[in-house]
């Protein structure tokens, strides 16, 4: 590869965004005289043919200056002006789902407190569960129960027996974690096992807040049980590796080997189209969550790092000889260790919650390809009937040519039997297919807001850490100007 | 970077400057261009094709000058280093395959400015060494450092002929006893001394501070090429934002580099500008053990009554060559150290305002999104048409 330094002191003013509604309101560097390019070559004015080759896409833009949104006078976007915007964005949300009628869905649930009981092997934890509504529902407006990890699993199970067959997509529980759990329950009491309870413990908010805000499920008994009543009879059956446990994944394989041998003649575009919408969405934030979970890697790394610069420059500091410069040196310290600490707490939880929400959906996008499955199968239960049907009919008429009145009889009241589950076979089956299509328009419109709570939530944060940023240097700049 | 050292190149009667290098496979070709009103030099304006050991060989015969042993030799440019660009050109020749053309091509400009980056640091680390030479009195007139600028033939013939003469002795003397030598000798200057304890004390403390900063540049700018990848993937389902990380990457991208050039490079130059000091130290330091040992021996002279003038002589000498290297070593380190804070201000202050415009530019493309994205949701009328995506 063939490179060349020389350019001129100023390059071609090119913004290359790609798409925008409405008026052009995009990146606001004036021309840059601190450009890293620029700063090697002031002096010269060569024109060279390559620079066109080399930097028309701009590594380093420079953009023709563009008067900002009439509403950002500032240079500094304040906080409050972001969450007005954002309390009105969440109003219109809102409003949306009181069109759609029926009783205003007015819940909140917490899951708190987390507490330790027992010891050894068999302690477990336990979490309180808090209710608050409005909804006529509940006999209380306000209630609270504890309850433990495996409770969350059993209502899970219990409501994946009577609805995922049905076509409703139940929200998948948090995953169990051997390693996690026996870290806790030995005791160790370090950050890592803190981590780990605080994981779970907004995990099954998370997890519960999806179940109810499902009008169907809101209804169901096992669910008001859980929410309201202080006993719960133990879910035994949720352990790990227990022999329930093994069950289940037995029938997990056997469904894989199933489903494909399944070929279905699909009359409905619509569901070939979703299907492949989902599959691609699954592989899409695979990626996107192993993605982010990386960079939360490399923050910490970076953490670290920065951490370990800044005690390094406080002893430069003292060592330095200088009066001010050894200041200014022990003051970039401590605005290194500053920032530091910033990042940790701001950049980094956000990218926790995005990271978090990245699994949930993993998880979900999960129970909604399973529930496409669950259609297939009752499609295939259809065609067998059918097919058991056509069968019996032909021997029916076989029989009628053999003087046997009475098998003749079992046949009739046989296919009387058959032709009922038939009908009924194709009734399930349109009425999966009515519930699918009215669950993926609803878990669709709740992923498009989900998204962008989060993202809109981490957007509020990283301003507020670039105002901190703008803060802190600003402080610095004048001990860096006293150094005589 | 040549804020690094500043106060160079205003001298009219001498300027150097580097416009234009190539890069070919391994070797860099700098174009060492020089403007003079000296009479020394036959034309009043050239340039010369110079490669990085051309550099090494006038910095390792300036060293060896005995003439220069008062003085603080600059310290010789670090050898181009194109590892890192060159190590991820290869991971992404490797990863072709699985890539989209947009994302191919997304990285590969990105790897171009890295390589870019890197070219431009070399650039100015060998041009600051040129001009540090040309802006010092003595140096300036070296005839070796004339020849390096004027002589219009390749270098590499006396490039082989100095190895062989001086084989690298005296830097492998320098090695080895240096820090026990220096911190051994009986001081009697008052200001030698103070100078030793701090620039050995300097010394010790700069080189982890230059190598935890190296840590935490190299973390900053991998942290970037992560955004990078977690937004290529935003690109497939949240168009609109993934403009705004892609730009927020970039500023994110330009403020490592800043930290880069103004704090890390600051620090690795004076760490080597320090040892360069040491070194003056210690030619002082070896100066002083030859001066005591020359006294000896002329005491022995005057007790055996054996060869008393030429050991008066060489006596003379010693102290003759001890003064002259004390006399400009205090000469060359307060000037030293007055350059020193100069050029940690500037660069100082300049990263704080980097830092400042480039935080105060990212908070405005936030805002500004944040916002549009705000108020597209509450003008949408059907949120449940799934395909409208908002982002």
């Amino acid at each position: 590869m063939c490179l060349s330094s020389s350019e001129p002191a100023s390059l071609p003013a090119e913004d290359i965004s790609t798409n925008s509604n409405g008026p052009k309101q995009d990146l606001l560097f004036d021309e840059d005289p601190e450009d890293l390019f620029a700063e090697a070559t002031e002096e010269v004015s060569l024109d060279s043919p390559e620079r066109d080759l080399l930097l028309s896409d701009g590594p380093s833009p420079a953009i023709t200056p563009i008067t900002p949104p009439t509403s950002v006078i500032t240079p500094c976007i304040g906080h409050s002006l972001l969450r007005i915007k954002f309390e009105q964005f969440q109003t219109c949300f809102l409003q949306i789902e009181e069109e759609e009628g029926g009783d205003l869905f007015d819940m909140n649930i917490s899951v708190s407190d987390p507490e330790k009981v027992g010891d050894g092997m068999n302690a477990y934890m336990a979490y309180k569960v808090t209710t608050k509504t409005s909804m006529s529902v509940f006999k209380r407006t306000e209630f609270s129960v504890k309850r433990r990890f495996s409770d969350f699993l059993g209502l899970h199970s219990k409501l994946a027996s009577k609805y995922l067959h049905v076509g409703y997509i139940v929200p998948p529980a948090p995953e169990k974690s051997i390693v996690g759990m026996t870290k806790v329950k030995v005791g160790k009491e370090d950050q890592s096992s803190n981590e780990f309870v605080e994981k779970r413990r907004s995990a099954l908010e998370r997890y519960l807040m999806r179940t109810v805000k499902h009008p169907v499920l809101l209804k169901d008994p096992d669910v008001l049980q859980f929410l309201e009543s202080s006993d719960l009879p133990r879910a035994v059956s949720t352990q790990a590796l227990s022999s329930a446990g093994l069950l289940r994944m037995v029938n997990k394989a056997a469904d894989a080997v199933n489903k494909m041998t399944i070929k279905m003649n699909e009359s409905d575009a619509w569901f070939e189209e979703k299907q492949q919408h989902f599959e691609n969405l699954d592989v899409q934030l695979r990626k996107l969550h192993a993605s982010v979970e990386s960079l939360v890697c490399h923050r910490k790394e970076l953490s670290v790092n920065t951490a370990q610069f800044a005690k390094s420059a406080a002893m430069l500091g003292n060592s330095e000889d200088h009066t001010a410069l050894s200041r200014a040196l022990s003051q970039l310290a401590e605005v290194e260790e500053k920032i530091d600490q910033l990042h940790q707490d701001q950049a980094n939880a956000d990218f926790y919650l995005f990271s978090e929400l990245l699994g949930d959906y993993v998880r979900l996008i999960t129970a909604v390809k399973g529930v496409f499955d669950h259609r297939m199968k009752t499609w295939q239960k259809w065609q067998d009937s059918q097919m058991l049907l056509q069968k019996k009919r032909e021997a029916e008429a076989k029989l009628q040519f053999t003087n046997k009145p009475d098998k003749l009889q079992q046949a009739k009241d046989e296919i009387k039997e058959l032709e009922g589950k038939v009908q009924q076979g194709e009734r399930d089956f349109e009425q999966i297919s009515k519930t699918i299509r009215k669950e993926v328009s609803r878990f669709e419109k709740d992923r498009v807001k989900d998204f962008k709570t989060i993202i809109i939530k981490y957007l509020e944060s990283l301003v507020q850490t670039q105002q901190q940023l703008i803060k802190y240097w600003e402080a610095f700049l004048p001990e860096a100007k006293a150094i005589s | 970077m040549r804020s690094v050292s500043v106060d160079l190149n205003n001298d009219a009667s001498l300027l150097i400057d580097i416009p234009d290098a190539l890069c070919e496979r391994d070797k860099v070709k700098f174009t060492v261009h020089t403007k003079t009103t000296l009479s020394t030099f036959q034309k009043p304006e050239f340039s010369v094709p110079r490669q990085h050991e051309d550099f090494i060989w006038l910095h390792d015969t300036l060293v060896e000058t005995e003439d220069y042993a008062g003085l603080i030799i600059p310290p010789a440019p670090p050898k181009p280093d194109f590892e890192s660009p060159r190590e991820k050109m290869h991971k992404l020749g490797e990863g072709e395959a699985t890539m989209t053309k947009e994302e191919y091509a997304k990285m590969k400009q990105e790897l171009e400015a890295e390589y870019l980056a890197v070219f431009k640091k070399t650039v100015q680390v060998h041009e600051i060494f040129l001009q540090r030479l040309s802006s010092h009195p003595m140096l300036s007139k070296d005839r070796n450092f004339q020849i390096f600028l004027e002589y219009d033939q390749d270098l590499s013939v006396r490039r082989k002929n100095a190895k062989e003469m001086f084989g690298g002795f005296f830097k492998n003397m320098v090695k080895s006893a240096d820090e026990v030598l220096i911190s051994g000798i009986k001081e009697v200057d008052d200001f030698f001394e103070q100078e030793k304890t701090f620039l050995l004390d300097y010394y010790s403390k700069i080189k982890d501070s230059t190598a935890k900063a190296e840590k935490m540049t190299r973390s900053h700018k991998s942290t970037t090429w992560n955004f990078f990848y977690l937004f290529i993937f935003l690109t497939l389902k949240l168009g609109k934002l993934s403009d705004l990380f892609e730009k927020l990457r970039k500023v994110e991208g330009r403020v490592a580099s800043d930290q880069e050039l103004k704090l890390t490079e600051l620090l690795r130059y004076y760490m080597r500008d320090i040892q360069a000091a040491k070194d003056l130290l210690y030619r002082r330091a070896r100066a002083l053990a030859d001066y005591e040992n020359s006294n000896k021996a002329l005491d022995k002279a005057r007790l055996k009554s054996k060869d008393i003038p030429q050991a008066e002589e060489h006596q003379q000498q010693c102290l003759h060559k001890f003064d002259k290297l004390s006399e400009s070593g205090k000469r060359e380190l307060t000037g030293f150290k007055g350059r020193r804070v100069v050029a940690f201000r500037k660069n100082l202050i300049e990263m704080a305002e980097l830092e400042i415009k480039h935080a105060k530019v990212s908070n405005i493309m936030t805002g500004s999104h944040a916002e549009r994205v705000l108020l597209d949701s509450c003008v949408a009328s059907d949120l449940s048409n799934s395909t409208w995506d908002p982002y």
